[in-house]
């Protein structure tokens, strides 16, 4: 198991470590999309290292937490967590994206230990996570499924369809986050389609619904602590985010959604993200 | 000869209730539907283990893929025109890709839904099915059939779909056969024609292969049960045999069993094939048989094809 005793501020390094890690391997790339890995690298920090019940050594131990990223193209982001973490050696990160490499492009059940489900196709990782809150409650474990959903992604129905039979079977071992960073490709999700206003979506579904700041990592942690006591319903963390958090040239800059910095970029990158 | 008739769909109740009480592992899914698809007849037995999703056909495909990574063996039903297209991009990611335990069983396909008409007659699931890696595409002959293949597949591991008929319809397998999936079955031999069918057109191909006999022809009759991985094996020996084919399926020609059957021929031994089917059309209401004869699916259809292609088996050879 790995050791969940790390400190706040320990945890903070950590969510940096994989910011720069993300940096790194889609560089090496050359493509990917580092914008909203970095958006969530401080939710999977605390996943990783302190929230989830989960183990390297054994990956598919039964009683593990599940952690299923629906917005899949943040593959790079769960491909460092689970580097970090131990799943596999943190020099394949740099494979990432090339032929023949386990790090595809979107995350592949089976390719790494640690990916719990396919993904890529947006929209669909809440019900699979509901799935797998539904053998939980059939088979009387205890172990928690948790989601990362995008923003945008939630303009698919797919998700409202889940989102309806979580409350239905109350699925209170099932635990969504959203990572509400306000881009998507096009722009502004608001100009997209609008989501908001977003908690009350949620919560006329019937979730308990709590809003947090997605870089403050005490609040994530708390957030996720909360969760856990859920009595009769699924919850969703909803975390405002910035998307390219802690590279200054790409927060809030939807270029980055699904472009990789080009060599000067990644060293100004690293210096900014060494500098935290 | 044919039997009884029986519905397909009540013989996969049948099946599911059986598999109910033999394997707590099985779970059973449903879009609102579950009186007709005949899953109500698991919901009795194992009620906690009976999934209701409501009309939600691509949140039941991402949610029966989530139960099958926690090792349940899934099935998940209801008509084969929203359980193939409604969440075909679904199954390809959460199913076919991860190529997990999921059995995506619809009823009423083709034409024979009859009086509902074209939005719900699936003349297209088994081109879409067959197209997808990892996918295993089975179409019963009739219901005895049904229900072995239905028992089949529960212990086979990997993503399968099935397909069947809502009306009941002549039986032309043994009730209690074993069915092994990728195995076709010759029910009458013949050394003119190979006629290959699938679903409930295997009885017509039969019918249409006794009358052929009264007129001298002899014609190898095949239930191709299985149309993914298609049986090359039999086809090559009886098509070696016979030197021509036709092929009889409740779907469009586009994409189903004439397809894979003309994918094989043109690859590996190129050979006369005539194909029956719904040719690029959709259907519309009506009474089955009444159907049956506007689209040319008929055993007269049939036999007239197998003259079809014996006719350019002659033209090859002279």
């Amino acid at each position: 198991m790995v050791a969940m005793e790390y400190t706040i501020q320990e945890l903070e390094k950590k969510a940096n470590a994989l910011r720069l890690d993300v940096i790194e391997a889609t560089t090496a790339a050359g493509s990917g999309h580092p914008g909203g890995s970095l958006s969530s690298a401080d939710l999977l920090a605390a996943l990783y290292f302190k929230v989830m019940r989960h183990d390297p050594e054994d990956p598919e131990r039964e009683d593990r937490d599940r952690f299923i990223l629906s917005k899949g193209h943040a593959a790079p982001i769960l491909y460092s967590a689970l580097a970090e973490s131990g799943y596999f050696p943190k020099e394949e990160l740099a494979t990432l994206r090339k032929m023949g490499s386990r790090l595809q492009g979107h995350p592949v059940k089976g390719k790494v230990p640690g990916i719990e489900m396919s993904t890529g196709s947006l929209g669909q990782g809440l019900s699979m996570a509901c799935g797998m809150a539904l053998a939980g409650k059939l088979d009387k474990k205890d172990h928690k499924i948790y989601c990362l959903l995008g923003d945008g992604e939630l303009q698919s129905g797919q998700n409202w369809e889940a989102a309806m039979l979580a409350r239905h079977y109350h699925l209170n071992n099932l635990i969504a986050f959203v990572d509400r960073n306000r881009l998507q490709i096009t722009g502004c999700t608001e100009d997209a389609m609008s989501l908001d206003p977003l908690p009350e979506k949620w919560r006329a579904f019937g979730w308990n619904v709590i809003i947090i700041n997605g870089h403050s990592m005490i609040q994530i942690v708390e957030a996720c602590a909360k969760a856990k006591e859920a009595e009769t319903n699924p919850t969703v963390i909803i975390m405002n985010t910035v998307k390219g958090k802690g590279v200054s040239f790409m927060e809030n800059n939807c270029d980055f959604h699904g472009k990789a910095c080009k060599a000067g970029e990644k060293d100004q990158a690293v210096t900014e993200l060494c500098r935290i | 000869m044919t039997g009884k008739k029986l519905a397909q769909r009540n013989y996969y109740g049948k099946a599911l209730a059986d598999l109910a009480a033999k394997d707590p592992n099985v779970v059973v899914m449903d879009a609102d539907l579950a009186d007709s698809t005949k899953t109500t007849e698991f919901k009795k037995i194992a009620p906690e283990r009976f999934i209701e999703v409501g009309i939600a056909e691509q949140n039941m495909i991402g949610v029966a893929s989530g139960l099958a990574a926690s090792g349940k063996i899934v099935f998940a039903s209801t008509f084969a025109v929203f359980a193939t297209g409604r969440c075909w991009e679904q199954i390809r990611l959460a199913v076919a890709y991860p190529k997990l335990n999921v059995k995506i069983v619809a009823t009423h396909c083709g034409i024979s839904v009859g009086e509902d008409g074209a939005s719900h007659q699936a003349l297209e699931d088994i081109a879409l099915m067959r197209a997808l890696p990892n996918m295993t595409v089975i179409s019963p002959a009739d219901a005895y059939e049904a229900y072995a293949a239905t028992i089949a597949i529960a212990e086979f591991d990997g993503p399968v779909y099935m397909r069947m008929g809502r009306s009941e319809f002549p039986t032309i397998t043994k009730e209690d056969a074993e069915f092994k999936i990728g195995r076709a079955s010759i029910l009458k031999e013949g050394d003119d024609a190979t006629l290959i069918g699938t679903g409930q057109m295997v009885a017509l191909c039969k019918e249409a292969a006794d009358a052929l006999l009264e007129e001298g022809i002899d014609v190898e009759v095949v239930n191709m049960s299985t149309i993914k991985p298609l049986d090359r094996e039999t086809l090559k020996a009886s098509i070696r045999k016979t030197g021509c084919a036709v092929t009889a399926e409740e779907h469009s020609i586009i994409g189903g069993l004439g397809a894979a059957v003309a994918e094989f021929l043109s690859q590996e031994m190129p050979a006369p094939l005539e194909m029956i089917g719904t040719k690029d059309t959709f259907g519309e209401s009506g009474a089955p048989d009444k159907l049956f004869e506007k689209y040319g699916l008929t055993s007269n259809d049939i036999a007239d094809a197998v003259k079809r292609s014996l006719d350019r088996k002659k033209e090859m050879k002279g």
